[in-house]
């Protein structure tokens, strides 16, 4: 590929304990995590909460020193510019993992719109099982209910979260959720321009920014969910439409508060420490991608889960 | 850098060097095949004679479940990552793998995840008796407590082979010596390369399924569940969505293994290699579109059912290109006969068996007398058993001398391979007719008229078990001591591996090599 | 290598004499796929034969090519290496024979599928529910419906405690009719968990999915009785849920569905009757036995994790009300199905009777078929 490379070591690190305490942590985590919701849904109580807490304790301070060492060893001139391009790769799959991720769960959501729930509504299986039952989106009556002869609670497009015409999209909290995330790409972008020429001022600020509307985001959606549950009724139960509009914007979610402490641990490292300048700024480059994915996700949110829906 | 390896057993817990690694995969690998096939061999124990003598129904199914769970996340996959770590940086010039630390990671998340998944036998409820499939509602609505524990196993091997994959793709992409390009890797390194392509696009479908069972088991939601609007058979098309890439990732190192052994004792270079290396990424391309063949009797439309069952028949096509090449790379050679090419010359017959049924039940009217029966059961065994496990055996004959320094004596190893072929043959062949005869998979007693070729397989199966008893003592064997090991090991063979002496150094190629 | 061969020699030798007894058992040996009676299972079995044959010649070809250079091109025969490696014409060539020959095969391929599809204008309707571990029969528009369970026979055969018959496992209770020269569509569903209706002579394996309906057809055009078993894991007594289906003269069926519209009525009336405790607790042993034991056990003490005991069962012991719900409506969400469209009133009390008394839960309790139809007509 690259003619005439200049040979430099690749930096192979000495033996290191974090692997095999970052395993032990993660199988406190998910063991414990595994007991509790066992003792949940049995109603018992148990040690399950404890040991999931401190396998997540064992699991975020080993890489806390996890990152710290890499920081270290960079500020060390470690690292090559090859193994740099490691990290790069690395960082780079790694998304395109939640990409396919995200994609099991929007093939889901398009599976049961557009194949079961019009296998449900017609023919023999509406009318020898469910009673009859027509299926629409959003679900708001699931055969079940259509079984029982009950009727939903609340109907109407003001039952759902789904487009309420382009007239009122001003008012519409989902629009003005997609039009923060937007800008905060577009912030994030700013910040990395400004890097790039080594205003390490207008980077903080606009760096600081982003995290702010990483954060206005997560509280309008907390919101949003507060709506659903009490005014709607639209809950995690109700069925194949509060599943899929829970489980796509909540994994969504998560994503988007991993990646604001992501930008969060890059601001604080910038401003008390110092990081970061044009050439060197992997861990801000690397934070900014995976925010610039969990924006497009959110697009693909915003057109099948919303708009569509 | 230029020292060896840590004393005392924190080498291996702390270890960061990808042979260390590799061994750990490879050692961990033949533990679970080892306790996979215990499982396979209560199967056939109870299979042995219509009627229930040794285990009753429901364990029968926990045997079968964790036997497909073991064989495939616990045996196949950790060993042909074992491989890679071993040989990809030997064979591409590189003086590690890219992430040394995160590679330690991906390895002891393993021993953790299964020691979860095999606790679960002794969880009141039993373990997971719902197939290596789960099929929902029987893995969620209607399964054992356990099932919350099986998930996050998943959850936590698929992050290891996540970032395993990433690892393997790094290293080839960014650390091949000055000089090696693409076109001139072996074909080894190549079939990894797409291997961990597919792992990374398939492992976290994985994921996602088996959260949608977590929450529609704990917390409500009817992904799976009718009466909600959700749908069992949309489990299905996610399962195998990753399921059916899962086996090609399961078979294309193997090629690439076959594809290096061959040459070698053929004395010949390997033919066609840009077109093994198109046949593969042809494969893995291929994969991802034929998933629904494993579902054609769950009542797709007619023409779902012919895009799928086209689409499937397609595969046969880069297959065949690959099985040719190996035929046309041995003929004109100069053959020789060592336990390593003994292994792959029975992997090319006997997966071509394999893949031939595999086309058989791609022809979807067909498949409806296939279908859950014990014919499929003869199909993914030969692709399976000589296919993926061949391959790893004779990988191990053929790069142990280099991993160790000592030559394995050539007796017992071929003594092993008749044994093993043999064993085989006779566990796996008369399940054809079983099937054909219309035995169903998955059941712990069945009528008289298959009596004969259970037995015959239940036979079978324990000498295919003794035969690796005999597999693991010529590998410890080998490592104690032995005749040392030339740098070369065989006379025919080629790349960068070789050049370095048996044993390798603990640190190979800390300066790139130049390759021409 | 002579000593090689000599010592596999030896082995297959041992391997074979290990087989003598199971060569002495051999009742039978089916090699093939069944033909089948329909048109439609003797188009798959037809394109089977076709596609086993082809690929048999292929390997015939490749394998004969391979074992001519083993044999002719070996060092120890003095065999010098060519270099030969790389042809693109070998390429096209073998990427083009294999793409014709598939093509060949998917024309009948396509064909016979297209005909398995062809549900349309049947001529009778039967709607076919799965459930843990037997199969619901309901003939639609007749007013005809049973469920169809493995054998009392094949059932005491299991643990050997008496010998094996051919139809072992394979025999049901009631089996399912139909009548010949009629096209006849199965609806196929399920009411727990996934299973596979499947009968190899007439070439139909349908899922039965819960919650969906799905559709397949057969025209069987002489009497005949033909087995079948449920081909989907369906949870532990997956290997216990046979099929056994007949053919008949139409006049028979007719006169089968008679029987059983007529025996529906006597069981109504025999809803009326009083029984003594010793007839309730001795059919309601019966009914357990071959319906609740499967998941509570002979011993009542059930499988703990999975299927609760019923020996000292607070439900069993306690409010009558609450222990009739259990076992007439189940537990939705449960293995535990609703009994009260499987067992009649007498067999319902009967077992109630039996529950409320057996594994040492001495309530003394009795019950009524009477109570059990009040009970129903209460909710
Ligand atoms: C390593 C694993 C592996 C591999 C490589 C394959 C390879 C193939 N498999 Fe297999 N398969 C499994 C593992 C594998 N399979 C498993 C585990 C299951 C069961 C899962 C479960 O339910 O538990 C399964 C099940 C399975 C089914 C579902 C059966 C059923 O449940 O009803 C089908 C159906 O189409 C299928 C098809 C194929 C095909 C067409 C190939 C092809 O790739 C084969 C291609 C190869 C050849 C065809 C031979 C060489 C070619 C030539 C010599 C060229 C000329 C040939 C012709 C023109 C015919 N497989
Ligand atoms: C790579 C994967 C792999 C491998 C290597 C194997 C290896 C074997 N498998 Fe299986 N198998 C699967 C993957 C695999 N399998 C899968 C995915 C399923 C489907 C599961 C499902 O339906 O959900 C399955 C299902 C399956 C069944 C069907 C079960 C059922 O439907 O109920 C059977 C039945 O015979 C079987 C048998 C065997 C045997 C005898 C071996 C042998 O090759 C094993 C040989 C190994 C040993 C025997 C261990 C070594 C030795 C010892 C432990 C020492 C003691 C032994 C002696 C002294 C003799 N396997
Ligand atoms: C397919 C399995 C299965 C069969 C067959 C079955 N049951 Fe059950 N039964 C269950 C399960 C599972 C439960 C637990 C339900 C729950 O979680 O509340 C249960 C619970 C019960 C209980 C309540 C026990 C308790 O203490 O909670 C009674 C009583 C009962 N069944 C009676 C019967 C009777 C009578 C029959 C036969 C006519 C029968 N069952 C057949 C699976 C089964
Ligand atoms: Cu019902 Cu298997
Ligand atoms: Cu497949």
């Amino acid at each position: 590929m690259e003619q005439k490379q200049e040979f430099e070591t690749y930096y192979v690190p000495e033996q290191s304990k974090l692997p095999i305490f970052a395993s032990l942590g993660l199988f406190l985590t998910v063991f414990g995590l595994g007991n509790w919701l066992n003792e949940m849904s049995a109603e018992k109580e148990g040690s399950g909460v404890t040991v999931f807490l401190l396998g997540f304790v064992v699991l975020a301070a080993v890489l806390f020193t996890w990152f710290s060492k890499a920081i270290d060893e960079n500020i060390k001139g470690l690292n090559s510019v090859q193994l740099k391009r490691s990290y790069v790769w690395g960082m780079g799959w790694f998304i395109f993992s939640e990409v396919m991720f995200f994609a099991a769960f929007f093939g889901a959501l398009w599976y049961l719109r557009n194949i079961s729930l019009p296998h449900l509504g017609e023919g023999p299986t509406s009318e020898l099982l469910w009673n009859d039952f027509k299926a629409d989106w959003p679900l708001m009556t699931t055969p079940d209910m259509a079984l029982n002869g009950e009727a939903a609670a609340i109907t109407g497009p003001e039952a759902t979260m789904g487009n309420p015409g382009f007239s009122k999209w001003l008012t519409w909290l989902p629009f003005i959720n997609t039009a923060i995330l937007i800008s905060s790409s577009v912030t994030v972008h700013w910040a990395h321009t400004a890097l790039k020429k080594d205003n390490k001022k207008a980077f903080n600020f606009w760096l600081g920014f982003t995290v702010l509307l990483g954060f206005i985001f997560l509280c309008v959606q907390v919101y949003e969910y507060k709506h659903a549950y009490t005014d709607l009724g639209l809950t995690l139960n109700a069925g194949v439409y509060g599943t899929t509009f829970f489980m796509l914007t909540g994994f969504h979610g998560l994503h988007v508060t991993m990646g604001t402490f992501m930008l969060f641990v890059q601001w604080l490292r910038s401003v008390t420490k110092g990081h970061f300048s044009h050439s060197d700024c992997f861990g801000f480059e690397a934070s900014s991608w995976y925010w610039h994915f969990v924006d497009v996700v959110w697009v693909g949110l915003f057109i099948f889960v919303y708009i569509l829906g | 850098m230029a020292h060896g390896p840590a004393k005392g057993f924190t080498r291996w817990l702390y270890t960061t060097n990808h042979k260390d690694i590799g061994s750990m995969y490879l050692w961990f690998s033949f533990a679970m095949f080892f306790l996979g096939g215990f499982f396979a061999l209560v199967i056939r124990a109870e299979l042995f004679q219509p009627g229930l003598q040794i285990v009753e129904p429901n364990f029968f199914n926990q045997m079968t479940t964790m036997h497909g769970l073991v064989m495939v996340f616990g045996a196949v996959m950790p060993a042909f990552v074992g491989l890679a770590n071993w040989m990809v940086p030997m064979m591409i010039g590189a003086p590690d793998m890219a992430l040394p630390r995160m590679n330690n990671w991906s390895f002891w998340i393993l021993p953790f995840a299964f020691a979860m998944l095999a606790s679960t036998l002794f969880m009141e409820g039993g373990a997971p008796n719902f197939g290596w499939t789960f099929y929902a509602p029987l893995s969620t609505t209607y399964a054992p407590a356990s099932v919350t524990f099986f998930i996050f196993a998943v959850h936590i091997m698929g992050a290891s082979s996540i970032m395993g994959a990433i690892n393997i793709i790094a290293t080839i992409l960014n650390m091949r010596a000055p000089g090696m390009t693409l076109m001139k890797m072996p074909l080894f390194v190549w079939t990894w390369l797409i291997t961990a392509y597919l792992l990374i696009a398939v492992m976290p479908v994985l994921a996602g399924v088996v959260t949608m069972m977590l929450m529609d088991i704990h917390f409500g939601t009817s992904f799976f569940d009718a009466a909600g609007g959700g749908d069992p058979v949309l489990f299905q098309h996610v399962f195998w969505f990753f399921g059916h890439p899962e086996v090609y990732i399961m078979i294309l190192p193997a090629f690439g293994v076959v594809s290096a052994i061959i040459p070698t004792f053929a004395r010949k270079p390997l033919f066609g290699y840009s077109s093994m290396v198109y046949a593969t990424a042809s494969i893995a391309f291929l994969s991802f579109i034929v998933w629904a063949h494993h579902m054609f009797t769950v009542g797709m439309p007619l023409f779902g059912e012919l895009v799928f069952m086209y689409a499937t028949m397609l595969i046969a096509i880069p297959t065949g290109v690959k099985v040719f090449n190996w035929v046309t790379t041995m003929f004109k050679g100069s053959m020789t006969f060592e336990t390593p090419m003994l292994f792959s010359i029975a992997f090319v017959i006997l997966f071509t068996i394999g893949g031939f049924s595999g086309l058989m039940l791609a022809i979807a009217p067909a498949d409806f007398q296939y279908h859950d029966t014990y014919f499929v059961v003869a199909h993914f065994h030969y692709v399976l058993v000589p296919g993926a496990i061949f391959s790893i055996t004779a990988a191990v004959y053929y790069w142990l001398p280099k991993w160790s320094g000592n030559m394995y004596d050539e007796t017992m190893g071929k003594a092993h391979f008749w044994l093993a072929f043999i064993g085989l043959n006779v566990t796996f062949f008369p399940m054809h007719f079983s099937g054909l005869a219309g035995m169903p998979r998955r059941i712990p007693d069945y009528n008289p008229l298959w009596a004969d070729w259970n037995m015959i397989s239940s036979v079978g199966a324990f000498l295919f078990g003794a035969a690796q008893l005999l597999f693991l003592f010529i590998v410890i064997r080998t490592i104690i001591g032995g005749k040392k090991a030339t740098a070369e090991v065989w006379e025919g063979s080629h790349g960068l591996e070789w050049t370095v002496p048996s044993p390798a150094p603990y640190h190979t190629f800390s300066t790139p090599p130049e390759v021409k | 290598m002579l000593s090689i061969s000599r010592r596999s020699l030896g082995l297959l030798f041992a391997v074979a004499v290990a087989f003598l007894p199971a060569l002495v058992y051999a009742g039978e040996w089916q090699l093939n796929m069944t033909e089948g009676v329909t048109s439609v299972s003797q188009s798959v079995f037809r394109l089977h034969m076709v596609i086993l044959i082809i690929c048999v010649v292929i390997g015939i070809v490749v394998f004969g090519v391979m074992f001519y250079s083993m044999y002719a091109h070996r060092k120890s025969r003095g065999a010098k290496a060519a270099n030969f490696h790389e042809s693109t014409t070998l390429e096209i060539i073998w990427t083009v024979i294999p793409f014709v020959i598939l093509i060949a095969m998917a024309f009948p391929a396509t064909s016979t599928l297209k005909k398995i599809y062809d549900t349309d204008n049947a001529d009778l309707d039967i709607l076919i529910t799965g459930y843990q571990w037997k199969w619901k029969y309901e003939y639609l528009g007749e007013d005809v419906s049973f469920f169809s369970n493995l054998s009392e026979k094949s059932r005491q055969q299991i643990y050997s405690k008496a010998p094996k018959s051919a139809d072992y496992l394979l025999d049901v209770d009631e089996p399912v009719l139909i009548p010949v020269g009629k096209k006849v569509r199965f609806l196929v569903t399920a009411a727990d968990v996934i299973h596979s209706w499947w009968v190899p002579d007439i070439a139909v394996k349908r899922d039965a999915i819960p919650g969906y309906v799905n559709e397949s057809w057969t025209l069987v055009e002489e009497p005949g009785t033909f087995v079948g078993q449920c081909a989907e894991l369906c949870g532990k007594d997956h290997g216990f849920m046979p099929i056994v289906l007949k053919a008949v003269p139409q006049a028979e069926f007719d006169a089968w569905l008679a029987e059983k519209r007529a025996a529906a009525t006597a069981i109504a009336e025999a809803a009326k009757q009083q029984l003594s405790f010793e007839e309730l607790y001795a059919k309601g042993e019966e009914v357990y036995i071959s319906r609740c034991a499967a998941c509570h056990q002979d011993n009542g003490q059930g499988i703990p994790g999975v299927f609760p005991a019923i020996a000292g069962s607070a439900v069993a012991t306690g409010d009558l009300a609450s222990h009739l719900s259990v076992i007439l409506n189940g537990v939705n969400g449960t293995a535990m199905q609703a009994f009260a469209e499987q067992l009649n009133p007498v067999e319902s009390a009967a077992v109630t009777t039996f529950q409320r008394n057996a594994f040492g839960n001495n309530t003394g309790d009795i019950i009524q078929p009477i109570d059990i139809v009040n009970f129903q007509q209460d909710q």
